[in-house]
């Protein structure tokens, strides 16, 4: 017997659809949210990897993967939830910093490894606005959990920029 | 490694659920400052850190489901104040800005560092928790740890809170290394951080750093684990009251 389901790049193309509910500007396939799609008969499964763990808009993005799976015909969609490794801002592709970039949300630094203390900035981080890297933070808490917000000594404006997670 | 005896699953267990307790807890009371803080940016970070703390309560709490079966909500919303297993520091009620600071400090010294240790766990998933909540963690200690030093070096009035706070917390942020009931089948195995062995890399970070702000923490005996204030009975009962009053709302 032929398998009608659809195939694993069909899910993969399904799920670029899928935003991030905080940044709608990203999908949670250049977030490197998604860990993998797996096909079983007419089960799908897609492996997902929350940013933060209290992040209130996972429940969101989990029914958000069923919507734009299931209709492409399978039996079941299942959402497994995947922590290790645990997310890194390192996982968002160049594309996706770009667009960050543009919607005026400065990109993260490299994170490296997880320390229990973390420093002050270790490189200055450049406003997305005029590029300049005369900026300061002013608030370690954003608007979301994985945003921080400064504001730009050269152009004045203020703008958030991602925490390197 | 896959296999547990029963006493390594039950001192998982009771970590477990300790570690959630505190979180659960100590996110009520920083949530209790959302519109009440000084100035907006710390409305805002308080509203941040409760979240996470909220987060880090359910990834503990749903490790101990894979363990006992046991449903993170029923814990979190159906249990009495004689079976909440926190310490006594999370429960104590928010007070001024410096209390606040101050105790969430020691907190997330004591919390990023057992994390720290946790993260070496050969029990997986625990380990992949803790190294996922210190990722966060350790930016509720920068933004803690900054505050303290800004009170502590301020003006008269914050130096004053400051210390009464520091004076004040001292006691029941060590009673948060007591080894629990039934854990040292954990930490023997070496499944768990050993309290001593966290305690000894807190001590003197916690100290140098209040030091560094003109203060010295007093001598003090840690308040053991297990005793609870009059402060927790009323707190459950506000963070319970809407499961409570809809027990048959499941989706919301």
């Amino acid at each position: 017997m032929v398998s009608t389901f659809p195939t694993e790049s069909a899910v993969w193309d399904a799920l670029v659809h899928v935003t991030d509910p905080e940044i709608p500007v990203v999908n949670i396939v250049e977030m490197g949210m998604v860990r993998g799609v797996e096909i079983v008969g007419g089960r799908a499964t897609v492996r997902f990897t929350p940013t933060f763990s209290g992040c209130p808009a996972l429940h969101v993005i989990r029914q958000d993967i069923e919507r734009a799976v299931a209709p492409l015909g399978f039996e079941t969609v299942s959402v497994e939830t995947v922590i290790s490794p645990p997310w890194s801002t390192d996982d968002i592709t160049a594309p996706a910093r770009a667009k960050l970039e543009q919607y005026g949300i400065a990109p993260p630094d490299p994170a490296g490894e997880s320390d229990p203390f973390v420093t002050l900035e270790l490189s200055p981080v450049s406003c997305p606005r005029c590029g300049s890297f005369d900026t300061r933070m002013t608030a370690s808490f954003g608007s979301a959990l994985c945003k921080r917000m400064y504001v730009c000594n050269a152009c004045k404006e203020p703008f958030e920029g991602m925490k390197s997670v | 490694m896959t296999d547990l005896t029963a006493e390594q699953t039950q001192a998982l267990i009771a970590r477990l659920t300790t570690l959630a307790d505190d979180d659960l807890l100590l996110s009520h009371r920083d949530a209790e400052w959302t519109g009440h803080a000084p100035i907006l940016e710390e409305d805002i970070a308080l509203a941040n850190i409760a979240q996470d703390e909220l987060g880090h309560a359910m990834g503990w709490l749903e490790l101990r489901k894979t363990l006992d079966g046991s449903d993170p909500d029923v814990l979190a919303f159906r249990r009495g104040p004689e079976q909440f297993c926190n310490s006594a520091l999370t429960e104590l009620p928010k007070s001024d800005w410096a209390f606040t600071m101050v105790r969430q400090y020691l907190f997330d010294a004591w919390e990023a560092l057992w994390q720290d240790a946790a993260k070496a766990s050969p029990y997986g998933p625990l380990a992949q928790a803790a190294a996922l909540a210190l990722r966060e963690k350790r930016f509720h200690l920068q933004h803690t740890a900054i505050w303290v030093e800004r009170l502590a070096l301020g003006t008269p009035e914050s130096e004053r809170r400051t210390r009464e706070a520091l004076n004040a917390v001292w006691p029941y942020a060590l009673g948060l290394f007591e080894p629990l009931d039934g854990e040292r089948a954990g930490i023997d195995a070496g499944l768990l951080p050993d309290p001593t062995q966290v305690k000894a890399r807190w001590l003197p970070l916690v100290t140098t750093h209040f030091e560094r702000c003109g203060m010295t923490p007093p001598n003090a005996e840690p308040v053991a684990r297990g005793t609870h204030t009059e402060h927790l009975a009323p707190l459950l009962t506000e963070f319970q009251d809407v499961n409570r009053q809809y027990a048959e709302v499941t989706v919301w």
